[in-house]
């Protein structure tokens, strides 16, 4: 039973006032794209073990998307941030940094 | 035998006796008892039979961890199987049966299995047998395997009693009442935190009362009493008996079960209450559990916990038996030596398989005259169902008899484990303590919560500090620990000190004697509920069997319903010991909630029955359950699917409602439908990515059939577009599809397109929406009307605002029944009051409502698709022939990309056509087409299937839509559909539009 | 190997049963075999067997990290059935329901499948027409299903509650050869006698790398050091993300937790299985007498093996509604299995961009039923480079658009 703080309203809830959205960070390919790009975009998620970047919606709260840093292994949410941006703050990337040196996912790290 | 004592039973209320009966049997408690103390007073030491072979078990333990003393409780709604005595208060009139047994409790023929069959069913033996002849499995030894098994009966009547759910939030939970629970919740009350701390049974104190020691010099009592008024008297502290800390969740959370009601089945209010608490840090207080000892016959009835024993005689004033041996591997069951010896009753032996024996209670014990052998233990027990005596032998040999004791009762222990469940639960680690032969919460690697920090604090016995002080010092540091981790920095006072005999060094005793041969082995029980004996952990490590899961699984060891309180510990041991590894090595299998198992009532609450998903309803929901709706659920809504007269079948009444609306004039209530404002100036621009339609170029005053697709390309959702302005459009979405329509264009907006200005908004309840049909719908509206509703005014697919009964609405000129038809948007709240207008003003004209059925039909005579009919997820706007509907102008769509993948864009598809029956009758709902031969797997070669099937009443005949290989290309075949039973119907390709094909009667 | 029997019980019951073998060998790993799987649960056990049994290849190591049997193998349902609507999917269900037929006399091991039957209930009209379809699939399929009345629902079901309140029941999709399995029976079988066929199970051995040579495999690296093969089989739900990473591809799938529950043991009441989609809750009652209830997945990607409370009320409460008599039982235990959820919620049984690299993964929520169908297909897809049970399951098909959705016929987790 998960506890997030969601960025856009600073409404600190439980899980079932969210829904889980997958991957974050998702670069979208349209027509024109090739067969590779659309099947990876759409298809070939990171998966990972540990550190993830991931959406969420505050479906039962403000209605907003936003974006969580969380570990796949242990739940530990390292950080909510909004939706609108392209890639994670720089101040939770080193949050992670320092609780799990090392890490990457995509084209971060 | 058991009986009551004349001294003693500091929880009884002797002036207040209780009728219960047992097996029909009236008997008399008191109040204060538990059913097994109750039971004990009455010498009812057999209650029930063992899962596997059936043999006669007795109460075992006073607590949560007994595994034998189960009963059926109650009767009928109140009827409830696998109830433990031991947890169970005793009130006025309870009735309890025992179970597992036939056909009776005292005489059960399934002992055969245990007296003569045993020998043949060792663990693992249904793996092994039963494999021939193959139909006897299911038809003669798995029916009879269930029925031997299963231990209560099945309950039959709906539940009389009501549950609900509390959500509760607290820096910290403490969990287990004893008083290093109360000393932790004072700490952390002290501290400043808002504190909630429960307690399982309905006293507080735990077991030290029980056991003595001085606490500050006072009696643990005393202690317990003072504490509580303290923590009574803090705001910030709340206080729960009859509530078991079930489990711990991530992040914190904590399922409290409280018995709210059990004890008095009649008070008013819920018999159970589910807290589901968030806390900040949970401190486990639940302090330890006694082990048996495995020698053979410790199942026969008479054999206890020696801190069980001890537990009837002072808190219940109940002695197990006249003449108690006990047996031990360590001092604290020196006390139950010494309570019993006070108590007046016999103790001929204290067996302490420690060849140096005991310390300071020894010595007391000693002093009481009571006979005290060191390094000795108990070769078997004689006796049935009731023990008669022990025989002795030296612990260090194989089971030599030194001697015989006669004696009706035997108290043993061997050792304690701290109850380390809910600090396991999510993911907190063990160490074994190899001094006090324990597992115990590691400290380093407790469960950690959303910040990655630990959140739960073991404290007292649960944290593997059993002695009173250590305990009491150790409850306070957590208290405070615990506190100050929720950010209270107040100041705690300090530890009280507590004082008890120290305990001389416990000897791990795993097998009684060490070198029991294998006779003594196949009698030494693990699991008294399920039969497992140190014999059947040594056959699963023999046949390779090592991983503690595996030995579990294999013997079944631990699954009980008491989850291996008392067989786990003393399993895992004799499994290392049959491996040759160190226990740690061997590990421990996993905790999973509940601590003790919890009512499935309590986990429903009271979302059940009328509010289990409660119904959504439109403003006419009333009228139409008034007026004879055959209901259809529809995502959270109920539909009428039809309207029945007096004495008309569902069929009849669908027809009538087609003939009239086609002749003259229907009422569909269309309420349900999806309502969503797309608004802003990129609206457009989105409406164009949302939809395959271009819809930027639709006119305000216009609307436009849309349809829209996942990024996937398959077809999600279709629905006629109205241009309120030229920065509004109105989406109008299936009834299933408006919410998900609804966060689907949030997700777009939100995530992708954040840029863009456009805001939605789901106005799907704000309206009430009816559908008005057939050839007289204008004139009905023109006697409600003085706006002008005419074909000049108001033309096809146009909308406009009008006046209808006094009531300001939208008017749609758009029709799913191919007929002239207006759909009429209205507030909500004058839903009803159109309806009856349109209802009085239509009677003229016979006027009929229509439900879904009626609907589904005339749309399908005009070949017209239905979401979830004709698609199904796996289909695209192209199958459906809807090229017209996907603009080639558009650069892009949410789907045209996915669309033009090989297999979507390769035109041998499957393509949406019209079906026509040879002989008239009706397509089986869902039929496939064959074609010739099969395909590797031998499977039967389709080449299409019916995905609408409808008896037209206006054509009198079947008719049906399908998809079918490359179909619009073979219009006139004839294809083949098998019934379910082989039987062929034969079915035309013919256009899929049946009725009106030029689209006149809609159009006038 | 030694038969096991009746007689054999009853030989070795006058001798205190000291004479039973070990039910499979626990050798050290070799430097090299013709094939690894990796992952013993039941699928890269059954995997192994029919490599054995059908291709003759027995130069065969199973590894696995923890002990076999330990995944998913040992934390489901234990349902069997295969009322699948595509045919794809009915084709290898059905296979595998049928070698479950004579599973236990195969592997001289009782597996307890016991064919008792499963309906799954139509609850809507929609469900109603999507069951009928599903009907008409698996007659022309070989799959043996009707839909039933309401009526004979109940006659079947007496325990159900057919009149809602909220959903009535409307009939349903009777597969009266589908049933239930020991599920550790199955892994200890198929292990058993992978054993006796001279193939070694590793347990306790973790790989950790896949070596390359180009893009063709030459084995992997391991905490009990490197082993070469030919061949590599990739059978790890829950983990083949992970292990399709070492091996340098990435997978469609995401891992998610998937919980179950079971009651305390009563008599017998129920003697079938009962799905019940619309309202999302499923139930069996298992030899022991317990009832076994499916659980609902958590919407978020999780490896924790537990999953959050509310799914556990929501399933309750489904089950409550349809059988009220199951109010006055209580939960015993709730666990938690990791499941790999596919791009189109059906399995991948494939090759992969690495030759010799094979996958077998993504059986979501329901790939117990499918252990000796599975097996048998990607036996076959290892040893001849195709099977007509997998082919369709390729890795290429999502890229394709080529997608086998059951979502029609059970939109629920199973």
């Amino acid at each position: 039973m998960l506890i997030l703080d969601c960025p856009c309203c600073g409404v600190r809830g439980e899980e079932t006032e969210f829904h889980s959205g997958g991957e974050a960070h998702l670069k979208r390919f349209g027509p024109g794209s090739s067969d590779d790009d659309f099947h990876g975009y759409l298809f070939e998620k990171v998966n990972p073990k540990g550190v993830h970047f991931e959406r969420w919606r505050h479906v039962n709260g403000c209605g907003k998307w936003f974006h969580a840093a969380r570990c796949t292994m242990t739940l530990e949410v390292f950080g909510t941030y909004s939706a609108q941006t392209l890639e994670p703050p720089q101040e939770i990337k080193d949050k992670i940094t320092a609780k799990r040196p090392g890490w990457s996912w995509r084209e971060f790290s | 035998m058991s009986t009551r004592l004349a001294t003693g039973g500091r929880l009884l209320d002797k002036s207040r006796t209780l009728d219960f009966s047992f097996n029909g049997k009236q008997l008399k408690g008191v109040e204060g008892d538990t059913l097994a103390s109750a039971l004990l007073a009455n010498d009812q030491m057999l209650v029930g039979r063992s899962f596997k072979y059936h043999r006669p078990r007795g109460i075992v333990a006073s607590g949560g961890e007994e595994p034998n003393a189960l009963v059926g409780l109650g009767e009928d709604g109140k009827f409830e199987p696998n109830q433990r005595v031991t947890t169970t208060e005793l009130f006025d009139g309870l009735t309890c049966t025992s179970q597992n047994h036939w056909p009776s409790l005292e005489f059960d023929v399934g002992i055969l299995n245990s007296k003569l069959f045993a020998r043949f069913l060792p663990a693992g033996f249904y793996y092994k047998m039963f494999i021939h002849p193959r139909p006897l499995w299911k038809h003669v030894y798995e029916p009879f395997i269930r029925q031997s098994a299963g231990l209560g009966k099945a309950p039959r009547d709906r539940d009389q009693d009501s549950y609900e759910h509390f959500y509760a939030f607290y820096d910290v939970v403490v969990i287990g009442g004893g008083v290093a629970g109360l000393q932790a919740a004072k700490a952390a009350g002290q501290a400043g935190a808002k504190v909630l701390l429960m307690e399982q049974d309905p006293h507080w104190g735990g077991r030290a009362p029980v056991d003595g020691g001085t606490i500050d010099g006072q009696d643990p009592q005393a202690f317990v009493d003072a504490t509580l008024d303290e923590l009574k008297s803090m705001d910030n502290v709340t206080l729960r008996i009859r509530m078991m800390g079930a489990g711990v969740y991530d992040h914190g959370y904590v399922l409290g079960y409280e018995r709210v009601n059990d004890h008095a089945p009649s008070a008013k209010g819920p018999r159970h209450r589910l807290w589901r608490i968030r806390a900040g840090q949970i401190v486990t207080a639940t302090g330890a559990i006694e082990r048996p000892l495995s020698f053979a016959g410790n199942d026969i009835p008479g054999v206890m916990l020696a801190s069980a024993v001890r537990d009837y005689a002072v808190n219940y004033g109940v002695s197990i038996g006249d003449r108690t041996v006990v047996v031990t591997n360590n001092d604290d069951a020196y006390l139950t030596a010494i309570t019993l010896k006070e108590a007046g009753l016999e103790v001929p032996a204290i067996l302490d398989a420690r060849a140096s024996g005991g310390g300071a209670l020894a010595d007391r014990a000693r002093d009481m005259g009571i006979r005290v052998e060191t390094g000795k233990g108990i070769a078997s027990v004689k006796g049935g169902k009731r023990v008669e005596g022990v025989a002795i032998c030296a612990q260090a040999g194989e089971g030599a008899v030194l001697e015989e004791i006669k004696c009706d009762a035997v108290a043993m222990s061997g050792g304690w484990s701290p109850v380390v469940h809910l600090w396991s639960h999510c993911g907190g680690k063990l160490i074994w303590d190899e001094a006090e032969a324990m597992f115990r919460p590691d400290p380093e690697k407790a469960p950690t919560g959303d910040t990655g920090e630990g959140f739960v604090i073991a404290a007292g016995a649960a944290n593997g500090m059993f002695a009173l002080g250590e305990a009491l010092t150790d409850a306070q540091s957590a208290g405070e620990a615990a506190a100050k981790a929720t950010g209270h920095k107040g100041k705690s006072g300090t530890a009280p000190k507590g004082e008890a005999p120290s305990y001389a060094a416990i000897q791990p005793v795993w097998m009684m004697p060490q070198g029991a041969n294998i006779k003594l082995r196949m009698k030494a029980w693990l699991d008294f509920q399920n039969d497992v004996k140190v014999s059947d952990i040594q056959l699963a490590a023999r046949e390779g069997f090592e991983s503690v899961e595996h030995a579990k699984r294999y013997t079944t060891l631990g699954m009980a319903t008491d989850q291996g309180k008392l067989s786990n510990i003393n399993g895992l041991a004799i499994l290392s010991d049959a491996l040759g590894q160190a226990i740690p090595q061997t590990g421990t299998t996993t905790f999973r909630p509940p601590y003790t198992p919890i009512s499935l009532s309590s986990i429903a609450g009271n979302a059940i029955g009328d509010t289990f998903q409660p119904i959504r309803k439109t403003p006419m929901h009333d009228w139409h359950e008034e007026n004879g709706a055959h209901w259809e659920p529809v995502g959270a809504w109920r539909r009428p699917y039809t309207f029945q007269k007096s004495g008309e079948s569902v069929e009849d009444a669908v027809i009538r409602e087609i003939k009239q609306t086609r002749e003259s004039l229907g009422l569909l209530d269309a309420s349900t439908l999806g309502k969503i404002i797309v608004k802003g100036p990129d609206a457009g621009r989105f409406m164009d990515m949302l939809y395959t339609n271009m819809m930027s170029t639709l006119k305000p005053g216009r609307c436009r059939y849309g349809l829209m697709c996942g990024e996937n390309g398959f077809l999600s959702d279709d629905g006629v577009v109205a241009r309120i302005d030229e920065e509004t459009f109105l989406c109008h979405t299936t009834t299933g599809g408006a919410d998900s329509i609804h966060a689907h264009m949030e997700e777009w907006l939100q995530t992708e397109w954040w840029d863009w200005k456009v805001y939605t908004a789901n106005v799907t309840e704000q309206y009430a929406q009816i559908g008005v049909a057939g050839p007289k719908s204008r004139k009905v509206l023109e006697k409600l009307t003085n706006d002008d509703v005419s074909a000049e005014a108001l033309s096809f697919m146009g909308w406009t605002e009008i006046t209808v009964a006094g009531i300001p609405a939208r008017v749609f000129r758009i029709s799913f029944a191919g007929e002239l038809s207006f759909e009429l948007s209205v507030p909500a709240s004058h839903g009803r009051a159109l309806w009856d207008a349109l209802m009085e003003a239509g009677a003229e004209f016979g006027v009929t409502p229509y439900g879904t059925e009626a609907m589904h039909v005339m749309r399908a005579e005009k070949g017209f698709i239905m979401i979830g009919d004709e698609t199904d997820g796996t289909v695209i706007p192209q199958d459906l022939m809807m090229h017209w509907a996907i603009s080639k102008k558009k650069e892009d769509y949410l789907g045209k990309r996915a669309q033009e993948r090989e297999h979507m864009a390769d035109p041998n598809r499957w393509k949406l056509v019209g079906l026509e029956t040879t002989d008239g009758s009706v397509l089986p709902d869902g039929a496939y087409a064959v074609a010739d031969g099969t395909n590797a797997n031998g499977q039967r070669n389709l080449q299409g299937r019916v995905t609408s099937t409808y008896y037209s009443p206006t054509l009198d005949r079947g008719i049906a839509m399908g998809l079918v290989h490359n179909g619009p290309d073979r219009m006139g075949e004839v294809l083949d559909f098998p019934k379910v039973d082989g039987t062929i119907v034969k079915a035309k390709i013919v256009d899929q539009v049946f009725f009106d094909k030029d689209g006149e009667k809609q159009n006038v | 190997m030694k038969r096991y029997s009746a007689f054999a019980v009853a030989r070795e019951a006058l001798r205190n049963h000291m004479g039973w073998e070990r039910a499979w060998a626990s050798p050290e790993p070799k430097k090299k075999y013709d094939v690894i799987i990796v992952g013993a649960g039941g699928h890269g056990l059954a995997t192994a067997y029919y490599l054995g049994k059908n291709f003759g290849i027995t130069n065969v190591a199973i590894l696995e990290k923890g002990w076999l049997g330990g995944g998913n193998t040992g934390r489901n349902t234990t349902i069997i059935r295969s009322n699948y609507l595509q045919d794809p999917s009915a084709a290898i269900y059905e296979k595998s329901r049928s070698l479950y037929e004579t599973l236990s006399q195969d592997l001289n091991y009782n597996v307890m499948y016991s064919p008792r039957g499963v309906i799954m209930l139509a609850q809507t009209e929609h469900e109603v027409r999507g069951y009928k379809r599903t009907a008409h699939a698996n007659a022309l399929q070989g799959v043996s299903t009707e839909f039933i009345s309401p009526q004979r629902v109940k006659e079947i079901v007496p325990i159900i509650n057919l009149d809602g309140p909220r959903y009535p029941v409307l009939g349903g999709l009777w597969q009266a050869r589908a049933g239930t399995a020991r599920h550790d029976a199955v892994a200890w079988g198929f292990a058993r006698a992978c054993s006796a066929m001279g193939m070694d199970i590793i347990q306790k051995c973790e790989v950790t790398g896949v070596s390359r040579d180009g893009d063709k495999v030459t084995g992997v690296t391991t905490n009990r050091g490197d082993i070469a093969c030919d061949k590599l089989g990739i059978v790890v739900a829950g983990n083949s993300g992970h292990l399709a990473d070492m091996a340098g591809f990435r997978l469609p799938i995401e891992s998610v937790s998937l919980q179950a529950l079971v009651s305390e043991p009563i008599k017998p009441c129920m003697d079938c299985v009962v799905m019940a989609n619309t309202v999302h809750g499923y139930m069996s009652q298992s030899d022991k007498g317990e009832m076994v209830i499916g659980g609902g997945t958590d919407g978020f990607n999780s490896y924790t093996q537990r999953g959050s409370f509310h799914h556990i009320e929501e399933t309750v409460r489904a089950l409550v509604e349809t059988f009220p008599m199951v109010a006055r039982l209580k939960m015993l235990r709730q666990w938690g299995g990791i499941v790999d959820i596919t791009g189109d919620r059906s399995p991948i049984l494939s090759k992969t961009p690495v030759d010799g690299v094979f996958i077998n993964s993504g059986w979501g929520t329901g790939g117990f039923k499918a252990t000796p169908g599975s097996g048998w297909g990607f036996a076959e897809l290892i040893a001849k480079g195709h099977s007509p049970l997998c082919d369709e399951f390729s890795l290429t098909r999502f890229k394709e658009g080529r997608f086998i959705d059951e979502s029609v016929a059970a939109g629920v987790a199973h």
